[in-house]
């Protein structure tokens, strides 16, 4: 009997990253892998966020020649890579509170350059509820002065590490901890405008900003190869699902980030200076309830009866997204493929 | 070189002998000189190399100090009141990590009501935080003991706090004594920290620590702090030896050895104090006094043997906790436990209202005459404070008590009533 591959969404490289000439290949094992997060940490089955961490710090470690620190805020990835007397990372790391990651990152930018050891660079991590919420104050602050230092943040769209509990980067009528929907919040997280901290560090005009996700490990990297290419301040918000915190099966992790981008909720672009300058085209954009019926947090929209409106406004906003990112047109990435 | 100078700006020029690498800013009165001279410093290369990073807030400056020092790099900032508390996620995080941070405190009251003025609630809210405390009593100790400081936080890793009093020291235009740059650094090597964040020898600093190990961690704090104890006359001594002068140390008693009564501060107010010692000494009063210089880790071997020949005690105090009495009392009173001495307290200055030599001379009389109360309020105005509380206990919606005060005195919207 004949076998059909289907190469599906081969833009993506999730299949197709072996298709790609060597020297285009995601590293997602070998032994000349940097490996800054070592395996054996205590992260979740089916974690984005260990996924996303793994490969942007290896990226960023590739890109510097090992010549890397690392500062992270409190929340999943620092609790789950650092229980006393383990630790999972391999480069110098350093953990001070939940909301200073980013003014930690300066400091330590700051000795760098004072010692003159430039050559060694800073990145700082943190949650959604990390970046978005508690610690906003001190990354404008980072961003404003322009300090050598990339940000990133890892949006799992809650704060996941206390038991999900609603951020101010939790989508709409999500369900969390603290937006059940029940009672005046009969469809979960209340509707907002939502805050978008890509279009804020946008707003600050630093060189670089971009979003990325681990559905697309091989744009994810070069965008933080890019990164490190650059010195000032930079942010790469990298979309991170949570099985835990979502509802969600642990095998769906990557498909679930696949089809948050193919929908157009979440969009994918570059911004230098203040301008958008890239985006990463989706194909053909699927339904929101494709997306959000594979999520335990979204139940109570499709229970008898539907939430139809709801979804309506979700699609809406999508939609606004694709307008808005020009997500149906050719892609225009600077960094994607072969560049960076 | 003696200079006539503001204790701000002697204070920042003791900084810049120390040769900080990374000085974080964000201003608050009356610390705000000592930053904006160290800003004016930096910018004329008279320290150098150095980053002055202007922040977004207190958090962000003690954060920046906490990535710099565990970086490698010597770290110092300055704040007040406000900003101190606004920090204080970050101050206890600096000593848990052993990060040897150097700050600052042009110490103000704490509001609501909102007051610039000086008085110790400030730092003494800090007192718990794992971090060095100490005071001094004019501009030049300021000086001295922030050279002793670095010295000190980098021997043992701990973060050390000094205290000078907002207004009354910071803004205070007085003679000082500048070391010369050759003297600073035969006293203070250069930063060799114990950890550092170094990509040839990685380490992780901040782990999670739990019930299994996090006892241990805080008992290593303490002895730390112990350790400090010991090191703290050692320095002042070497200090001594290479500048000629006699600075900070655990505590200094002053004509203390034979009084019935020995008053007990913190801080600037010892030299009023000390005043009155001398007056009341001519008239044959038996009274003496005691400046505690380090007052984290409390040197309560020290205060137990300055304090033992003594009939009473009297600590005069810039703090209040609230719904007790006196904060540095109490840990007078832990000092002289089993002594069976009585300890007074008296709450004074606080706000900055103006601790007079004829209020202490009362006080003091009183005290000799064994009929001072247990704990008491210097200068309190009762009249005000009696109409206050009529008028909270008969309307119940009487407004904040403040605004009424003012309103009753005629200062303000006496008009609007
Ligand atoms: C000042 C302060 N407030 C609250 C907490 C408790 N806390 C620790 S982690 C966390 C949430 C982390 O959420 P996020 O940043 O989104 O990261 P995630 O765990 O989802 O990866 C919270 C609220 C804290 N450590 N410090
Ligand atoms: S709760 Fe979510 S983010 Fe945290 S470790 Fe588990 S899967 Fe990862």
């Amino acid at each position: 009997m004949e076998t059909t591959i289907k190469f599906y969404q081969t833009d993506t490289f999730t299949v197709g990253n072996r298709l790609l000439s060597e020297a285009e290949r995601s590293v997602q094992a070998g032994m000349q892998r940097t490996n800054a997060l070592n395996s054996g940490h205590r992260a979740c089955q089916g974690c984005g966020e260990a996924l996303g961490a793994r490969f942007a710090v290896d990226a960023a470690m590739r890109a510097t020649n090992n010549q890397l620190v690392a500062c992270n805020a409190t929340g999943c990835l620092e609790v789950f890579s650092t229980p006393y007397p383990e630790s999972s990372w391999q480069l110098p790391w350093l953990h001070s509170l939940f909301g200073n990651a980013a003014a930690v990152a300066t400091g330590v930018a700051a000795a760098m350059k004072v010692k003159g050891k430039q050559h060694i660079r800073v990145l700082a991590q943190g949650g959604d509820g990390g970046t978005t919420d508690i610690g906003f104050g001190c990354l404008s602050g980072m961003f404003e002065r322009n300090d050598d230092v990339l940000y990133i943040c890892y949006d799992n769209e809650a704060y996941m590490n206390t038991g999900v509990q609603r951020s101010s980067a939790t989508p709409p009528a999500a369900r969390t901890a603290t937006t059940m929907p029940v009672g005046q919040h009969a469809n979960g997280n209340v509707f907002g405008k939502g805050k978008s901290v890509p279009l804020i560090a946008m707003a600050h005009e630093i060189p670089y900003v971009a979003t990325a996700s681990v559905a697309d490990l091989r744009d994810l990297e070069a965008k933080v190869t890019k990164a490190m290419s650059i010195h000032g301040a930079r942010y790469i918000h990298i979309h991170v699902p949570c099985p835990l915190g979502w509802g969600a099966d642990p095998s769906h992790t990557i498909k679930l980030a696949r089809l948050a981008i193919e929908s157009g909720l979440f969009p994918v672009f570059e911004a230098e200076h203040g301008e958008i300058t890239g985006h990463r085209a989706i194909r053909a954009q699927v339904p929101v309830e494709d997306y959000l019926k594979l999520q335990k947090r979204f139940a109570h929209l499709f229970r008898n009866p539907k939430q139809v409106d709801v979804i309506a406004h979700l699609q809406a906003m999508a939609d606004r997204n694709i307008r808005r990112f020009k997500l149906l047109e050719k892609s225009t990435p600077p960094t994607g493929g072969a560049a960076a | 070189m003696l200079k006539q100078i503001e204790g701000s700006q002697a204070v920042a020029e003791a900084i810049g002998l120390c040769r900080p690498e990374v000085i974080c800013a964000y201003p608050i009165t009356p610390q705000t000189h000592i930053v904006e001279n160290l800003g004016q410093m930096v910018d004329k290369g008279q320290i150098d190399p150095c980053e002055y990073i202007n922040v977004e807030s207190e958090f962000a400056a003690m954060s920046v100090a906490i990535g710099a020092s565990a970086a490698g790099a010597r770290a110092y900032t300055a704040t007040a009141s406000q900003g101190l508390l606004f920090m204080a996620e970050a101050v206890y995080n600096a000593s848990g990590l052993g990060l040897p941070i150097v700050m600052t405190i042009g110490n103000r009251s704490i509001g609501a009501p909102i007051n610039i003025w000086n008085d110790h609630q400030d730092s003494l809210s800090m007192r718990d935080a794992g971090w060095i405390q100490l005071y001094a009593e004019t501009n030049q100790e300021a000086v001295d003991l922030h050279i002793q400081a670095f010295r000190l936080a980098e021997e043992l890793s701990v973060p050390v706090m000094v205290c000078v009093d907002g207004f009354i020291l910071t803004h205070a235009y007085e003679r000082v004594d500048i070391p010369e740059q050759a003297q600073v650094d035969a006293y203070l090597p250069p930063f060799s920290p114990r950890q550092m964040l170094d990509p040839a020898n990685p380490v992780t600093i901040g782990a999670m620590v739990g019930p299994e190990a996090f006892i241990e961690v805080r008992y290593l704090a303490h002895y730390q702090q112990m350790q400090a104890l010991g090191l703290i006359p050692e320095l002042a001594e070497a200090f001594q030896q290479q500048f000629g002068r006699d600075s900070g140390g655990l505590v200094k008693p002053y004509r203390s050895a034979d009084a019935d009564t020995i008053v007990v501060a913190l801080g600037s107010v010892n030299g009023t104090i000390k005043d009155v010692v001398d007056e009341m000494r001519e008239q044959g009063v038996s009274i003496g006094s005691l400046s505690i210089c380090t007052y984290r880790p409390f040197p309560r071997k020290a205060v137990r043997s300055a304090l033992q020949h003594a009939t009473r005690i009297v600590v005069v105090e810039k703090s209040l906790a609230v719904g007790i009495g006196g904060i540095v009392a109490t840990d007078v009173q832990m000092a002289v436990a089993g002594l069976h001495k009585p300890v007074h307290t008296v709450i004074a200055g606080l706000g900055g209202r103006p601790i007079t030599r004829d209020s202490l001379r009362k006080l003091f009389r009183k005290a000799d005459e064994g009929h001072l109360a247990h704990l008491q309020f210097l200068d309190l105005k009762h009249e005000l404070v009696h109409e206050e509380i009529a008028r909270m206990e008969g309307q119940r919606h009487s407004g904040p008590s403040a605004e009424n005060i003012l309103r009753g005195m005629g200062t303000i919207a006496s008009q609007i009533r």
